[in-house]
């Protein structure tokens, strides 16, 4: 409760807050996607030389495909023609203390709240600060070492670990997945990778700051997380981006491995940019998040808070192939003036005695569009397996929307689905009441927002609670009525 | 501390109140009494800002200052307090959470340090006691699920946290077996003092034995038609409110 006051009390403007744009020299190529592009990525990125093949493959595929049309969004056509495929902060040499990077870009990390420094000292949670495309400093990486921990950008896993990436990548997310799986797959210039040996607890939250920088570069980010054998690890991913009038794409793939009895907690808070009150800019956010419990007995577990983006495609997935193995979802979606999001989740049920839950809370605001799509596929060998989901929508006014799309196949007779949906508005008697008690509407509207998101922000680590409480409280501000 | 002059409200265009003249001073006790529809709650509403009553005409003048200029949550942290006649739930936020939240806000207004979470603690249990409410209650969301008279009795706890200067109870009886009614009159009676006001708003004249009034106004049909000492109530309850009717 206290952090929640000192939240709300911090909170005071509201446009939105990251929105400004770092001045690091970048290394941008032209415009414009053909296969000598790919090429160009796959060399200015030295990799491997099975990866030409990976990307030639998916760019190939995706040449054929069409952008899917099935989802409650409006999409303005998008000219993928016009977006640089590459850009990478130009960097001088590598850094081995936090006093030679950037100046600039220590500042973008003190603005948005998020000091390298500090965060190494109070949260112990290693930094892997993905700036653009490019990763540019890796902290916490020997203490990860010593256990045998591979947290790394994907560029370096290929450099140093190209047989784990190889056996690994797109075996979650095939190259030819979807549309946007297929463009990523094509032309991804970094993201994250993590491996867990057998039996290691990762003893720290592995953290990723996302962050949109240069122009009309599209972000195309590849995190690979492997955990092994009896394996745990908790991994977060946040992003802030610079406010900007030209909509920016962005199409991330993450794909999770999880082998014999091993657990993987993934956790978002997204807040990229959601364009202005009147819906010019915003990014596009089309991610394909997928995880695959491989192994017996392990668990794979999605937690999101989505407040950002003017259009939000995401669907994280787990496939349950071990027997008795888990699957969880759980998101916060807020969607505010133009904002539009349709997101949920898959779960596919393959393994006997599998598990899965959804929990998902839609908040509408505005003029805006929330949808829940989900779907629960239980095949005929996964007997005795069960789902669980509820889909909650809250509005905050009469102009914005809130759809709930659930799709349900069992394919035998032990299992059991159970699907609840709510669908509330806050009154104004609500409102007013707090009112009446000194609260004024805003906090009233933080209280009662945070009353209903409260399951699902408990699943995420303390400190990143803490900031989507507050992501929360920005998004919605001035939205009553 | 209270002064109501020549008041009309309406709502949604229908005039309700017709020209209301009040004065109250620190340490009184009145009753407004009145037949249903006569305009109470819409008197206690615009008291605390509510929104869809429209004051059309005369003024309201709190502590020296014009009270309809100020928002509801303002108004509240100045000391004014509403007992609801139907208390709101709101569920997902727990009792905890909420009046933390508001006894804080009335201190941070009056430059008070905020509480603790254990202080706060403290305090509550302090006046949970004196409404004998069950301390369960507290973990619960705000009404949710709470019978009739619990809401009633958590309506005066709220009021014993925030130590109101002018307290406005609407129809704090309704609903309450005798042993209720009891302990929420034990209640309010308790937070009297010299310096704080109440305004006790009601149909019958059963409260007003466990809360004796200074004054009573008879409302009806928007307008302030009688006003008299407490005898004023049991001659209503003698001859009923057609008495008023027939009269007007
Ligand atoms: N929010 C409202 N909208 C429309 N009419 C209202 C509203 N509140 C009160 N009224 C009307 O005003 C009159 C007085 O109501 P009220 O003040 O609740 O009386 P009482 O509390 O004395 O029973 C009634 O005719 C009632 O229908
Ligand atoms: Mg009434």
């Amino acid at each position: 409760m206290t952090d929640q006051d000192k939240i709300l009390s911090d909170v005071t403007q509201s446009e939105y807050k990251y929105g400004f744009v770092t001045d690091i020299e970048t290394d941008i190529i032209d415009r414009g996607l053909n296969e000598d592009v790919v090429r160009t990525i796959w060399e200015k990125k030295n990799e491997p030389a099975f990866m030409l093949e990976f990307r030639l493959d998916a760019f190939r595929k995706w040449q054929k495909m069409k952008m899917p049309e099935w989802a409650y969004l409006k999409i303005p056509p998008i000219d993928y023609q016009s977006i640089s495929y590459y850009a990478a902060p130009v960097q001088k040499a590598k850094y081995t203390n936090l006093d030679e990077v950037d100046p600039e870009l220590i500042d973008t990390f003190n603005k948005l709240g998020i000091p390298l420094e500090e965060q190494k000292l109070l949260a112990g949670v290693a930094v892997d600060v993905v700036m653009d495309s490019v990763s540019v400093k890796t902290t916490f990486k020997e203490t990860l070492a010593e256990q045998g921990i591979i947290f790394c950008s994907i560029s370096d896993a290929l450099q140093e670990h190209p047989d784990l990436v190889r056996k690994y990548i797109g075996q979650s997310v095939p190259v030819a997945d979807n549309y946007f799986a297929a463009l990523n797959s094509a032309v991804f210039s970094d993201g994250s990778f993590c491996y867990i040996p057998k039996g290691v607890r990762c003893p720290m939250e592995l953290s990723t700051y996302f962050r949109i920088n240069a122009a009309n570069t599209g972000q195309f980010e590849r995190t690979l997380i492997i955990a092994d054998d009896d394996s745990y690890v908790s991994y977060l991913e946040g992003c802030t981006a610079p406010m900007r009038d030209e909509n920016q794409l962005h199409a991330a793939v993450v794909e999770i491995i999880a082998l014999d009895r091993a657990e993987v907690k993934y956790s978002t808070v997204q807040n990229w940019y959601p364009g202005d009150k009147n819906g010019k800019g915003g990014i596009y956010n089309f991610v394909t998040k997928r995880g695959i419990c491989r192994g017996v007995s392990s668990k794979i577990s999605w937690t999101q808070v989505e407040t950002g983006s003017a259009i939000t495609w995401k669907y994280p997935s787990c496939v349950l192939i071990g027997n008795n193995s888990v699957g969880e979802f759980n998101s916060v979606a807020v969607t505010n003036n133009h904002q539009q999001a349709d997101t949920g989740s898959k779960m596919i049920h393959i393994g006997k005695n599998t598990k899965s839950t959804i929990i998902s809370k839609g908040i509408s605001a505005g003029k805006s569009d929330n949808s829940y799509r989900g779907l629960v596929k239980i095949m005929p060998g996964a007997t005795n397996s069960r789902n669980f989901s509820q889909c909650d929508s809250l509005l905050l006014n009469d102009t914005c929307g809130a759809h709930t799309f659930p799709y349900i196949e069992v394919g035998n007779k032990s299992s059991k689905v159970e699907h609840e949906a709510t669908t509330s508005k806050i009154g104004e008697d609500q409102i007013f009441y707090c009112n009446q008690r000194g609260i004024d509407t805003e906090k009233a509207i933080g209280m009662i927002v945070n009353g209903y998101v409260k399951e699902v922000l408990n699943k995420l680590p303390m400190e990143f609670a803490v900031e989507a409480q507050k992501l929360l409280q920005i998004s919605l501000e001035g939205s009553v009525g | 501390m209270l002064t109501i002059k020549n008041l009309y409200v309406s709502v949604d265009g229908q005039e309700i109140l017709k020209g209301i003249n009040l004065e109250v001073k620190p340490g009184e006790v009145h009753a407004i009494m009145g037949p249903n529809g006569s305009g109470k709650s819409t008197l206690a509403n615009v008291l605390v800002g509510k929104e869809e009553y429209e004051v059309t005409e005369g003024e309201i003048t709190y502590m020296g200052e014009d009270l309809l200029e100020k928002s509801p949550e303002d108004r509240a942290k100045e000391g004014i307090f509403l007992s609801f006649q139907y208390p709101v739930e709101i569920p997902g936020v727990p009792m905890v959470n909420f009046l933390k939240t508001a006894v804080n806000e009335h201190r941070k207004h009056r430059g008070e340090k905020e509480l603790n979470a254990g202080e706060f603690l403290k305090l509550m249990r302090e006046k949970m006691d004196l409404v004998d409410m069950h301390p369960t209650l507290a973990n619960r969301s705000v009404n949710e699920g709470f019978s009739g008279g619990e809401k009633k009795k958590n309506e005066i706890f709220q009021m014993a946290l925030l130590e109101p200067k002018l307290a406005v109870l609407d129809e704090t009886d309704s609903g309450l077996d005798i042993d209720a009614l009891k302990t929420v009159a034990h209640g309010v009676n308790a937070l009297k003092t010299k310096d704080n006001a109440t305004i006790v708003v009601t149909h019958y004249q059963r409260l007003l034995e466990y809360i004796v009034p200074d004054f009573v106004h008879v409302l009806y049909d928007g307008r302030i038609v009688k006003s008299a000492g407490k005898e004023l109530a049991f001659e209503l309850e003698e001859k009923g409110y057609d008495w008023i009717k027939k009269e007007n």
